[in-house]
């Protein structure tokens, strides 16, 4: 039987209230996206909705004590909390560069976790 | 005290700092200046760990450090020099600005000065919770620099007061590093940040969210045991048995941002009440001549490609400022918010200017409307612009673009008016 769910889209930072005919994981009709993007997003939360994940790393030997990483591209959204539980555990070595691959095919994934910026050593003394 | 010149001293390398910066430069300035008191450029934007930056301005979903670095290096390149580790300790008309840095104090005279301070979080004191001082009561920005940058749990398990973006976000980030956050209390009937994180910060991991509740108390004598939250009524009045204690460890604020306009206030700049910033004009002059402003010192804006537009803006003009001086743009208009308005910038618009190019003026409503409702301009009693909205919120910023082909409508008019209309 389609029923009617309710989305805020989470692609932009518009938030459309999407008002959507569903029936399983199949999409029926849509109303209330003022982009394409609002569509692909109501598809994949009623199928495998993702998220995508932005944390922060250890670094040893940094200027700073954390490199901040995103996810490559969103992720599963049932298994973000368990990566980022994994994340808690890797440390990096000074210095790190921005778009520096930290774990590639994150817990199988598929997808990466990459810094955000760089960061140096931490100046001796 | 040692002295240097410039043609434009930019106050602050955040987001608004950065682009003033690079397109003063880009306008023709020589010499452009920014000075920043912390070791790195980027203003609150290392911190903001998080994506949804520079969606519209670079069609790109970055997060706040990637933001940073690229406005960083646009004003690099654009030839800005960046001084860090230097401090502003007054801004005077001339314009010129007393700094310090570790080179000791210095006297900066600037054809124009652009203020990109930015904006602070309204702390506990100024909400009067009533209840002893543990530690553990952190604004959530104060949190997410903790947590983020200096690698340090504030706590284990949050309460968190506001539904302000910063709030949401926190709530997210705290659940991501194995924190627990027992509720997030809002005073008024609806949140007050984006609908966006109000999904991938809240419900995403099933934090409970209670609308029209308060916090009224805080436990605990050396580190925050609970807090006692009630619920209110539609004057933020705790109705008599809605009370609840919540055990925690920490508290955190997330209750509005306020503009940081000490600097501003001390240079003689007019400030409008509404704001907390700076009264501006189209070009972001302040009322001082030779200062401009940008960027969340004016007022707070939801999205940073709205912070970096008005710098742009500022920057051009404070170029055009620099080189050639006060530019006669003759009478302006004062921009007063109308029915369900809260507060419009610019202030002021200069008709001759006007003219020339469209201004956008952007506003906040006073209450929210979740139906479609009539932006409306009027001057003289009279509509000049009209345009549908499907809906307005207090938390959404709304523009309303002037043409050129108005300015005659201006003419001669003291005021104009916009309005919300349901």
């Amino acid at each position: 039987m389609p029923s009617t769910r309710e989305f805020i889209c989470v692609t932009c930072p518009v938030g459309c209230a999407i008002s959507a005919l569903v029936e399983g994981s199949e999409l029926i009709e849509v109303h209330g996206h003022t982009c394409r993007r609002g569509i692909e997003f109501v598809r994949e939360e009623i199928s495998a909705p993702r998220r995508t994940l932005t944390t922060t790393v250890r670094v040893s030997g940094g200027a700073l004590p954390l490199v901040p990483v995103r996810s490559s591209a969103p992720l599963p959204k049932g298994r973000v909390l368990e990566i980022a539980a994994f994340l808690r555990t890797v440390v990096l070595t000074a210095p790190v560069e921005a778009r520096q691959v930290v774990v590639a095919d994150v817990l199988g994934t598929g997808v990466d976790i990459v810094t955000t910026r760089a960061l140096a050593r931490a100046e001796a003394g | 005290m040692r002295r240097r010149a410039c043609d434009v001293l930019v106050i602050g390398s955040g987001p608004a700092g950065l682009a003033a910066a690079a397109q003063a430069r880009r306008s023709g300035a020589g010499c452009v200046l920014v000075v920043e008191r912390n070791p790195e450029p980027g203003g609150i934007l290392p911190q903001c760990i998080h994506n949804g930056f520079g969606v519209r301005t670079l069609g790109a979903d970055l997060s706040g450090p990637e933001y940073a670095a690229r406005w960083a290096a646009e004003a690099r390149a654009a030839g800005a020099e960046i001084a860090l580790d230097t401090m502003v300790l007054a801004v005077e008309a001339g314009p010129a600005a007393t700094v310090v840095s570790r080179r000791g104090v210095e006297r900066i005279e600037a054809g124009a000065i652009v203020l990109a301070m930015g904006c602070r979080e309204r702390p506990r004191g100024a909400l009067a919770i009533p209840g002893s001082r543990p530690a553990g009561v952190y604004t959530a920005g104060t949190a997410q620099r903790l947590v983020n940058v200096e690698g340090y749990m504030p706590g284990h398990r949050f309460a968190i007061l506001g539904s302000g973006d910063i709030g949401m976000i926190m709530a997210r980030r705290l659940t991501l590093e194995g924190a627990e956050v027992v509720g997030m209390f809002e005073i008024l009937p609806y949140i007050s940040g984006l609908r966006r994180n109000l999904v991938q910060c809240v419900r995403d991991f099933d934090i409970p969210l209670h609308l029209c509740t308060t916090v009224t108390g805080v436990v605990g004598r050396d580190r925050v045991e609970a807090v006692i939250t009630s619920g209110v009524d539609e004057r933020w009045r705790p109705i008599p048995g809605a009370e609840q204690i919540w055990p925690c460890d920490a508290l955190l604020l997330s209750v509005g941002l306020i503009p940081e306009n000490e600097l501003s206030r001390a240079a003689g700049v007019a400030i409008d009440p509404l704001t907390g910033g700076p009264v501006v004009d189209e070009g972001m002059a302040t009322s001082v001549p030779g200062i401009f402003a940008a960027g969340n010192v004016v007022h707070v804006y939801d999205l940073v490609d709205d912070v970096t537009e008005s710098a742009l803006r500022a920057g051009r003009f404070a170029a055009e400022h620099a080189a050639r001086g006060a530019d006669g743009a003759g009478p302006s208009v004062r921009v007063a918010p109308g029915e369900n308005v809260h507060h419009v910038v610019p202030q002021r618009v200069h008709p001759r200017r006007l003219a020339a190019e469209e201004v956008p003026l952007q506003f906040r409503v006073r209450a929210p409307v979740e139906h479609a409702v009539r932006v409306e301009v009027r001057v003289g009693g009279r509509t000049i612009v009209s345009h549908r909205e499907r809906y307005v919120r207090p938390s959404e910023m709304v523009t309303v673009v002037l043409r050129p082909e108005h300015a005659a409508r201006l003419a001669e008019r003291e005021s104009l008016e916009v309005c919300v209309i349901a």
